[in-house]
């Protein structure tokens, strides 16, 4: 036959000039005034200030905090995956469905509640100050707060990927004389790895940005407690636009490069990916 | 190591894959487990390495109960129907797995590690590939790997699982004939399980026939084919051809045909069936036999198959010769011949199996 | 594999299922699992509702019909109402061009659209004020045309929609490549028009995915609060919508008031789980997806 015919399903022209237009729109043009605006800053003025000794706490606060929570729901997001895929319990379902629960409700409402919880008066800040730990109004309630929003990501991302392991492979490595804990680290552990390390990445870069769900438990005193999201606000209500948006195209460049690591993550991981 | 199953039962829920079992499996045979889906083979299989439980009854290595050893501790080969290869591991990491994770005292050094691997791939003929993922292998090549990986282990016995199931005709067929020649050199004993009876006849020292959870039948390939004890077992062992008639003293009438079954020669007058297998239908035009009429010609390599129908009763039969007597024969379709079955069987009715 | 049907006495101490895991090692890890979820989940979600009835019944209903809290809660509806559709179209429009059709710089326009789900909320509300706002880029120009975007309900819904816009394309996008391109071709084949193959064919196949997606972006839109917050300059009775009213009681010390506004917004966030579970389920009950054969 002769090469191939333009395309038989209509329709392409018009989604895709759609979704071309849309997201210039939306997306390309509203990303270049940040970039615009932040240009008109002399290239010192731009170091200064998002190197300013408060930016840089911020900074600081932010990743750590962000990277705490983030390894919290790798180790207990595995857990939780786990547990909902291999193991048959009452209330299963239940339990599943609620793992959603921080990407329905609104991030002020958890932060809100989370507050509540591990205030001095709260149900497990009593207990927790008691033994002389302090939660809210400090990095810990930060990282709290962080935690509960990112906890659907590594669940979600390794559920599925539990699920398809089969269990061929756990049973060929019993055959060969494997421990129940050596299947376990060599050949399952090896098989979720990819979709932990996206997880935790698509947590940390939810927790770097995250805004609502912080600031009612931070208390946001500035060097301390000042999240960078906050202190962008902070600028903002200032009126000092030029600062505000040096300090958030250093955030944009951080999503940035996390969002290319994830996508590295997940072409790295395709290598390995076997037709059946 | 040789292998007794005793009474076994095996249930899933309300469904029975096997239904009292009892097999003996001598050392160093190749045993093929042969049945359609939902025989209960592959159920056995893996009762015998461990993999499943079984409700009751025992299974014996070399006279031992085997029943309270864990799989990782009856030394068993085991090569699954997808290969099961550790995706994330190299070809070498593979084989190596079981050498591996071998409890520290027992663990043999790197070196050795590496010169069993090397072993191992030497007799697989996969040399060179031991840095390859699997995902880079074709099917034929995962396949020797996983068999390579379950015999570093120096297993005592080796059970395969449909291992050829999901590759190519041709390279099904070279893998069967290498795998006979592996067993020949290791002489360790085997038991595959297949639905491809060809790969069983072909294959195995003995062939055990089951259908619907049960044993049907054991034997040596000559002897299930040539003499299948049941209708069952014919019918899977190849086509066959149904005359159905009455028999009375020894003797079955099927329209003009008369067969001789001096075997059921005490039964009264009893409806039975005789079972022929297509290449002992002999066909003629001398007017002796059943009249037929030949409705179609399909010359297959050197063979010649006729699908015939009885003039009498219009019931399909199906015959098959070498091409050179059909050459002699000259038939065409529409034309009337006539069959005698040079061999057969005679089963009573109600005898299933 | 089906479970264990009755087992004789004599063989229930052997060889257990190979590859699990001893049964005090599982409760163990269950217990551990859900000491987590209660602890990070389920904890924070009581405390709401306990705190919001705290004091009583009466005080909750009047919290909840005040006249700015009744503003906010139509404003987030209103909202919710412009932008699902509208990113609905749009995530139609986008799934259907990628998944469809063959086009250079594709893994770029995937990209593109997950990128504002890498922004910082805040960010995201920051470049419509840059752009939108009166002394931003276009600041001059909209105030000339008398527009007001920022500090007003357009720059609320802009910004959501934003915020918004990944969630319904990222669900079709790789349900609808699985599916492939095959049905719509045979539509067409058989004389169908291009809105025909799409109703008829392309649309039943992606309902639950679609629904998915529906439910998730309106749970965002309603719930957004960083965005808006930047945007919305908090004009009481006017630019608040649910979660800012939420702030502005929690900062007025009105504990009870936040919270029972808060437990308006918990109760749509468990709607909208039951609604996911829903969906979910009867997706897998009906018709299957177009997975190729393992």
């Amino acid at each position: 036959m002769g090469a191939r015919p333009k395309r038989i399903l209509p329709g392409f022209g018009l989604s895709l000039g759609f979704t071309l237009l849309y997201l210039s729109l939306l997306v390309l043009i509203p990303l270049s005034g940040l970039v615009l605006k932040t240009m008109t800053l002399s290239w010192d003025q731009f170091l200064d200030t998002v190197t300013a000794p408060r930016v840089l706490a911020a900074y600081r606060l932010s990743f750590l905090a962000a990277a705490a929570a983030a390894t919290i729901n790798a180790v207990f997001g595995l857990l939780v995956a786990w547990v909902l895929v291999r193991y048959p319990f009452p209330g299963r379902a239940l339990v599943d469905g609620l793992v959603d629960l921080p990407f329905a409700l609104p991030t002020a409402v958890g932060g809100l509640a989370l507050t509540a919880v591990y205030a001095g008066n709260g149900w497990m800040g009593r207990f927790l100050e008691a033994h002389g730990l302090k939660v809210v109004f400090t990095p810990l309630g930060i990282v709290v707060a962080l935690t509960f929003i990112g906890l659907p990501f590594v669940v979600r991302t390794v559920q599925p990927v539990l699920q398809e392991l089969s269990s061929e492979v756990e049973e060929a490595a019993a055959t060969l004389g494997a421990t129940r804990w050596q299947t376990l680290m060599r050949v399952t552990l090896p098989g979720v790895a990819p979709a932990v390390l996206t997880g935790f990445a698509l947590a940390f870069a939810r927790a770097l940005g995250e805004y609502g769900s912080v600031i009612f438990i931070a208390g946001n005193m500035p060097m301390q407690t000042e999240i960078t999201p906050l202190l962008i606000m902070s600028k903002l209500e200032q009126f000092d636009y030029a600062g505000a948006t040096a300090i958030a195209v250093v955030m944009l460049a951080a999503s940035f490069l996390l969002l290319f690591t994830i996508n590295l993550i997940q072409w790295r991981s395709q290598r390995h990916q076997t037709m059946p | 190591m040789s292998i007794q199953v005793q009474n076994v039962v095996k249930r899933f829920g309300s469904f029975s894959a096997l239904h009292d079992v009892s097999l003996e499996i001598p050392d160093g045979k190749l045993i093929a487990l042969l049945g359609p889906s939902g025989s209960g083979k592959t159920t056995l299989l893996r009762v015998i390495a461990g993999l499943e439980a079984h409700d009751s009854g025992t299974v014996l290595f070399d006279g031992r109960n085997a029943a309270y050893r864990h799989p990782r501790d009856r030394r068993v080969g085991f090569v699954f129907q997808h290969y099961a290869l550790f995706q994330h591991s190299t070809v070498f990491e593979n084989i190596a797995f079981g050498l591996r994770v071998r409890p520290r005292p027992v663990r043999p050094a790197e070196e050795e590690i590496g010169r069993r691997v090397q072993e191992m791939l030497d007799l697989v003929q996969l040399n060179g590939l031991a840095d390859r993922y699997p995902t880079q292998l074709s099917g034929g090549q995962r396949q020797r790997v996983a068999l390579a990986r379950a015999l570093a282990i120096e297993p005592r016995i080796l059970l395969l699982d449909e291992p050829f199931g999901a590759l190519d005709a041709k390279v099904r067929e070279e893998l069967r004939r290498w795998l006979r020649r592996l067993h020949e050199q290791m002489e360790i004993t085997t038991i595959l399980v297949t639905h491809d009876q060809e790969e069983a006849l072909e294959v195995a020292d003995q062939v055990v026939i089951m259908n619907r959870g049960r044993i049907e039948q054991v034997g040596t390939p000559e002897e299930v084919y040539e003499s299948p004890i049941n209708p069952f077992v014919y019918n899977f062992l190849g086509t066959v051809n149904i005359f159905r008639g009455r028999l009375t003293d020894g003797k079955l009438q099927v329209g003009e045909l008369q067969l001789e079954a001096p075997e059921h020669s005490g039964a009264g007058q009893e409806h039975a069936f005789g079972c022929v297998r297509p290449h002992d239908l002999v066909v003629s035009r001398d007017g002796h036999g059943m009249p037929v009429l030949v409705k179609n010609v399909h010359v297959i390599g050197p063979w010649v198959r006729l699908e015939l129908r009885r003039r009498d009763t219009g019931e399909p039969l199906e015959a098959e010769l070498p091409k050179d007597s059909y050459q002699d024969l000259g038939v065409n379709v529409d034309e009337l011949v006539f069959v005698t079955p040079r061999k057969f069987r005679v089963f009573l009715d109600g005898q299933v199996g | 594999m089906a479970g264990h049907g009755g087992r004789s006495a004599a063989v229930s101490a052997a060889a257990p299922r190979v590859s699990t895991e001893p049964l005090a090692v599982r409760c163990l890890l269950i217990g551990l699992a859900l000491a987590f979820l209660f602890l990070f989940l389920i904890a924070p979600v009581l405390m709401v509702f306990t705190q919001a009835l705290g004091k009583g019944f009466a005080a909750y209903l009047q919290a909840v019909t005040d006249p700015e809290a009744m503003a906010a809660l139509r404003l987030t509806l209103v909202v919710a109402a412009v932008v699902v559709p509208v990113n609905l179209l749009f995530g139609l429009a986008a799934a259907w061009s990628i998944a469809k059709f063959n086009f250079p710089g594709k893994n770029l326009l995937i990209t593109l659209i997950d990128l504002p789900f890498a922004i910082s909320p805040v960010v995201s509300g920051l470049i419509f004020v840059l752009l939108l706002g009166a002394r931003g880029l276009a600041g001059p120009w909209l105030e000339a045309a008398g527009w007001k975007v920022i500090f007003s309900v357009p720059g609320i819904m802009i910004s959501t929609l934003f915020v918004t816009a990944p969630f319904i394309a990222r669900e079709l996008i790789p349900l609808m490549q699985a599916q492939g391109a095959e049905e719509e071709e045979a539509a067409i084949t058989l004389g169908a028009g291009g809105w025909q193959t799409f109703w008829r064919v392309t649309l039943p196949n992606i309902k639950w995915g679609l629904l998915y997606g529906v439910i998730l972006c309106n749970a965002r839109a309603m719930g957004e609060f960083g965005a808006v917050s930047v945007v919305s300059g908090h004009i009481r009775g006017v630019t608040n919508t649910l979660p800012l009213h939420v702030e502005i009681l929690y900062n007025e010390y009105n504990f009870t008031g936040a919270f029972a506004v808060s437990s308006l917004l918990a109760l749509l966030a468990l709607v909208t789980l039951i609604a996911k579970s829903l969906v979910e389920w009867r997706s897998n009950h009906n018709p299957p997806d177009r997975r190729e054969e393992r």
